[in-house]
């Protein structure tokens, strides 16, 4: 019916296909946003190649952030990590296919910072990841 | 009664559409108040013809500025019945006022050990001031609890002031719950227990006819943008022997009688917390607010607000998965807080957005609130003088859709 929530946010959102937590994992992160109480936890695992072997998000938000952590755990399978560290809010927003203002924007990028604190080893997710 | 088709047109925004063929339905008042033509057009007027410093000059245009910001003092003391004008100190918003009172009277008068009583319902901006005093000081802060239904439990609340407070800071009107606390018995409880009382008014001046006489608080504080003033000005209204021995706030111009390269003596009341040349343009506005809301009469809109808040909630009430929070409209302003079964605030908000409806979603700066009720977030729309029975069906639909897009 409207852009912001197109029929792929919305799928994502009821039906995740990589919502769980791996264990063992190689690489596992939090962080929440507290503004507005979304949460998200991801867990990956490498393979001998340094790539990602698989992926899991968990945790509770709005429809955005939780189908933009779908999203990010489809789009990173089979990826290399290097690669990984490479992506930015522009990846996100084009996997969206949304254009979002600055609040939702924090919304959508939870997921991306979570994952870059989580394979840079980082004790802490800061905004600065995801600029 | 308000004749709110005619009060809509006071108020340019409302001839705004958010897209074409979109009105605007502004449910987010709570948040701030759209602004009528007279306090814009006070304001625009101030600029045009009589912008100046105020005080020191003796020109022409110095002489009107400080005309009109003092002359807006007196409008705004009368409007909440403070015995004199000297007790009106103008400060930012209300955030600024409590803060005035915390590092004012309270490092003046609180020491290691000494309680403050705050409830669980205030805004971030009663509770951080006091959490800053608690590490600097070691003060002790105790909570009034709030009931299931959204009330202050009075009774915790006479329990609490046989340790002795020496500070009772609450709010008057919940910013989430919409909660009117009975701040008179609140007040008059904590004198009896020999505290000191500070009454967050940001929610209740702007929608009741408060009069801080009859309340007997010791301090109030209120916001202009709430009340369709502008933004950047507020008001720390206090009694005068208080006023009169607290140390200064901030330092600088205009809060001085003299200035000698070591010392200096503070100028009279109000002045002397108000340091730094202030929003001139802004007090001009407050006062024609004030003016504005006088002129509809305070228990008018008081029950109008009440009348679309009953509404509101028993449309609200009728939507399979939603929940209201706060307690039944006999005890309550015109806010209401729900939530949406499966479906995330933000969610709700930003699809109401599309259809042109402001409501606001998060914490609403009450973040110790949500989690006593075991929630992230909630949305939240709220009501004032110039909303319409027929903007709630416009909600109530709006949230019908997003059910169906997320159903
Ligand atoms: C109950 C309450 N207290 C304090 C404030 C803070 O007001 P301001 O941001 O104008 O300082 C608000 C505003 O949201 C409020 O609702």
């Amino acid at each position: 019916m409207d852009d912001l929530y197109r029929e792929v946010i919305i799928e994502h959102y009821k039906h995740p296909g990589y919502r769980g937590h791996l264990d063992p994992h190689d690489v596992q992160f939090a962080d929440s946003n507290p503004l507005c109480g979304d949460h998200i936890e991801i867990t990956l695992r490498t393979d001998h190649q340094g790539h990602v072997a698989d992926a899991r998000f968990d945790g509770r938000g709005c429809a955005i952030s939780q189908a933009s952590a779908d999203l990010l755990m489809e789009a990173i399978i089979g990826k290399p990590i290097e690669e990984i560290k490479q992506l930015n809010r522009q990846d996100i927003l084009d996997m969206l296919g949304i254009d979002l203002g600055p609040v939702r924007l924090k919304c959508a990028l939870l997921s991306l910072k979570v994952l870059k604190a989580g394979v840079y080893g980082l004790g802490e997710a800061s905004d600065s990841l995801v600029e | 009664m308000l004749d709110v088709n005619e009060i809509r047109k006071d108020f340019p925004i409302f001839q705004r559409e958010t897209k074409p063929g979109t009105r605007l339905i502004y449910l987010d008042s709570t948040a701030t108040s759209q602004k009528p033509l007279l306090v814009i057009e006070a304001m625009d007027a101030y600029y045009r013809r009589s912008n100046a410093n105020i005080h020191r000059g003796v020109h022409m245009l110095a002489e009107e500025a400080t005309s009109l910001y003092e002359e807006a003092r007196v409008k705004i003391a009368r409007f909440i019945n403070a015995p004199s004008a000297h007790q009106v100190i103008y400060t930012r918003n209300t955030t600024e006022s409590i803060n005035l009172v915390a590092y004012s009277w309270a490092r003046a008068n609180l020491k290691s050990g000494d309680l403050v009583i705050l409830t669980e319902m205030e805004h971030h901006s009663n509770l951080v001031p006091w959490q800053i005093l608690q590490a600097e000081r070691g003060i002790e802060l105790g909570f009034i609890p709030v009931t299931e239904d959204g009330l202050l439990d009075l009774d915790e609340y006479k329990t609490l002031l046989s340790r002795g407070p020496k500070l009772v800071s609450f709010t008057h009107m919940s910013n989430v719950l919409g909660t009117i606390n009975p701040a008179a018995e609140i007040i008059r409880l904590a004198h009896e227990a020999g505290a000191v009382t500070l009454v967050d008014a940001a929610q209740s001046v702007p929608h009741l006819k408060v009069d801080v006489q009859a309340l007997g608080t010791d301090f109030l504080a209120f916001s202009a943008h709430k009340m369709c003033g502008p933004t950047g000005i507020g008001v720390l209204y206090g009694k005068m022997e208080l006023l009169e021995a607290m140390p200064p706030f901030l330092g600088g111009g205009d809060m001085i009688k003299e200035v000698k390269l070591r010392s200096f003596r503070t100028n009279a009341l109000p002045y002397k917390f108000e340091a730094g040349t202030p929003a001139i343009a802004e007090a001009v506005g407050f006062g024609a607010a004030v003016d504005y809301l006088s002129s509809l009469g305070m228990d008018a809109i008081a029950a109008h607000e009440h009348e679309i808040t009953e509404y509101a909630l028993e449309r609200l009430e009728e939507i399979p998965g939603v929940n209201v929070f706060g307690p039944s409209a006999q005890h309550k302003g015109g806010v209401a807080a729900f939530t949406l079964d499966g479906v995330h605030p933000h969610d709700v908000a930003q699809i109401l957005d599309q259809d042109g409806i402001a409501v606001r979603a998060g914490h609403h700066c009450a973040q110790p609130l949500h989690e006593k009720f075991g929630l992230p977030a909630t949305s939240r729309a709220s009501f004032y003088l110039y909303n319409t029975k027929e903007e709630v069906d416009l909600l109530v639909s709006g949230i019908y859709k997003v059910k169906e897009l997320f159903g």
